[in-house]
């Protein structure tokens, strides 16, 4: 017999989640039906890895000779290129020292790619998905959240990082860069606008701004990449991804300077994903979302926590 | 000095020579973006607010600041007296400084001053402290109502609302974060 009774915070705590708690379980589970019914495969890549892709601001925390995966994008990746066409994963993602209202070290990552289709497709796919899970968990397309409303059920606001700059904060997203003010001007001035009434896709980010994305044909400035918001919250981020493999080595070497000069850890060379990558990967697309974020934001909670397991 | 990881709510900083207290804090991470920590900072010597948005590679200094316990010994005209206890140096406030708090102070009694470089720019009071109702309209006999409220004065001028049954020469207790009533102690 133990005499060690339960901490009343966690009990309490344990309480009051339990709705939200179901609530996000309806919410994955909706999500997989969707899946489902279009045919992706529900896959499981390793959460323990050897080579996380070295991107800049982004570190895995080492565990027992390897990491604890960042994002499952390069395994999934290496499906791609083995012609697997339409797959998705819902699982544990981890990345060290992010701790906020918004963000935890460990979090719950959606995951999924699909083989000839571009990102203003994967866009449209989200759209769907989201309207579905909406109607099945909330009984409509409506959120409330602060005293507002975002209705899913409207069309989507397609806004150009370029045209949200000069609208939101007065300066060109050039100026922006150069004065290195970019991802301040995007969290002070940007985002908290985004993704009212109705949900807002954020397109076309500048090429320094997306390292496994690919580049738009019609102007190569800028990557066919975009992120959602739903109430001044970013829920995902898909891009059309990037095939070559020599412009992707480039793209890493120059990440790996830059987190070196940053201090970030030396991550092995993801060997395996480059080979997959030369061996050709299709015309594809892929987006991550970030399901606490997501539940939370159906909750019509604030903060991660009102929607995760207390920590 | 601090990173920018240890900013905490509650933590203070110093910034351009004068110290602060992080009231907000806020960790941000666009999207392939770095992180940045987003703070709203009051200034401990005059309580003016700023917003300030730190960055991973950000070195903080750390402020002088230090708390200890003195007396309060008496108003000097706009001058607050107090004197430490061990040493008895004397420290003077202004009441701009003190703002409301000047209205709480007891003669002869204890409190913590806060030093910035071993300058006093504040106190920290107890959280509740007594004082003796001056002025008030005479209190209705019976009525125990709590939620009902009246005006009274302070020996020092400060306005105060009580519940009506408080008379004149009654000591309340006073909770000195708000600056409202809290009980009756005791009955003139």
């Amino acid at each position: 017999m133990s005499n060690v009774s339960p901490k009343p915070e966690l009990v309490a705590r344990l309480e009051i989640v339990k709705p939200r708690l179901e609530l996000r379980a309806r919410l994955i589970s909706s999500l997989r039906q969707f899946y489902d019914d279009r045919g992706f495969l529900d896959t499981e890549t390793p959460v323990l890895i050897d080579a996380p892709a070295p991107e800049e601001y982004i570190e895995a925390p080492a565990a027992d000779g390897g990491f604890l995966r960042s994002s499952p994008e390069l395994q999934m990746k290496c499906m791609l290129a083995a012609g697997y066409t339409k797959m998705f994963q819902i699982g544990p993602c981890f990345r060290k020292g992010e701790y906020g209202r918004r963000h935890r070290p460990e979090f719950t990552m959606l995951e999924w790619y699909q083989a000839s289709a571009d990102y203003l497709a994967l866009a449209e796919f989200t759209c769907e998905m989201l309207r579905y899970a909406a109607r099945r968990v909330l009984n409509g397309t409506v959120i409330r959240r602060g005293g507002r409303s975002i209705d899913l059920g409207l069309p989507w606001e397609y806004l150009t990082v370029r045209d949200a700059y000069s609208r939101y904060a007065g300066v060109d997203v050039e100026t922006a860069l150069s004065d290195d003010i970019f991802d301040e001007l995007m969290v002070t001035r940007i985002e908290p606008e985004l993704g009212w009434g109705r949900p807002t896709i954020l397109l076309d980010y500048p090429a320094c701004r997306s390292s496994l994305a690919r580049l738009k044909g019609t102007d190569p400035t800028v990557a066919e990449r975009w992120e959602l918001y739903l109430g001044g919250i970013e829920i995902a981020n898909a891009f059309s991804e990037l095939t070559d493999t020599a412009e992707q080595k480039a793209r890493f070497a120059l990440s790996k300077e830059k987190r070196k000069a940053d201090g970030y850890q030396d991550y092995p060379d993801a060997v395996d994903f480059l080979a997959m990558l030369d061996s050709g990967l299709p015309e594809s697309s892929g987006c991550a979302l970030g399901v606490d974020r997501l539940a939370m934001v159906f909750a019509g909670a604030e903060d991660i926590a009102d929607v995760t397991y207390p920590r | 000095m601090y990173s920018a990881s240890d900013l905490k709510k509650g933590l203070k900083i110093e910034i351009e020579g004068q110290p602060y207290t992080i009231t907000e804090f806020e960790f941000c991470k666009p999207g392939k973006g770095t992180a940045l920590y987003r703070c709203r900072l009051k200034n401990m010597m005059n309580g003016s607010t700023l917003d300030r948005t730190f960055r991973p590679v950000d070195k903080i200094d750390v402020p002088n600041v230090e708390e200890r316990e003195i007396h309060y010994t008496y108003q000097d005209g706009d001058s607050f007296v107090f004197s430490d206890a061990d040493t008895y140096e004397e420290m003077h406030l202004t009441k701009a400084q003190l703002g409301d708090k000047a209205y709480f102070l007891i003669e002869n009694s204890v409190c913590n001053v806060v030093l910035f470089n071993g300058e006093p720019i504040d106190i920290t009071l107890p959280t509740f402290i007594e004082k003796q109702i001056v002025e008030t309209e005479p209190g209705a006999r019976g009525d125990t109502a709590t939620n009902v409220l009246k005006p009274a004065t302070l020996d020092n001028g400060y306005e105060i609302q009580v519940p009506l049954f408080i008379n004149q020469g009654d000591m309340v207790k006073i909770d000195t974060r708000t600056g409202e009533y809290v009980e009756r102690i005791s009955k003139a």
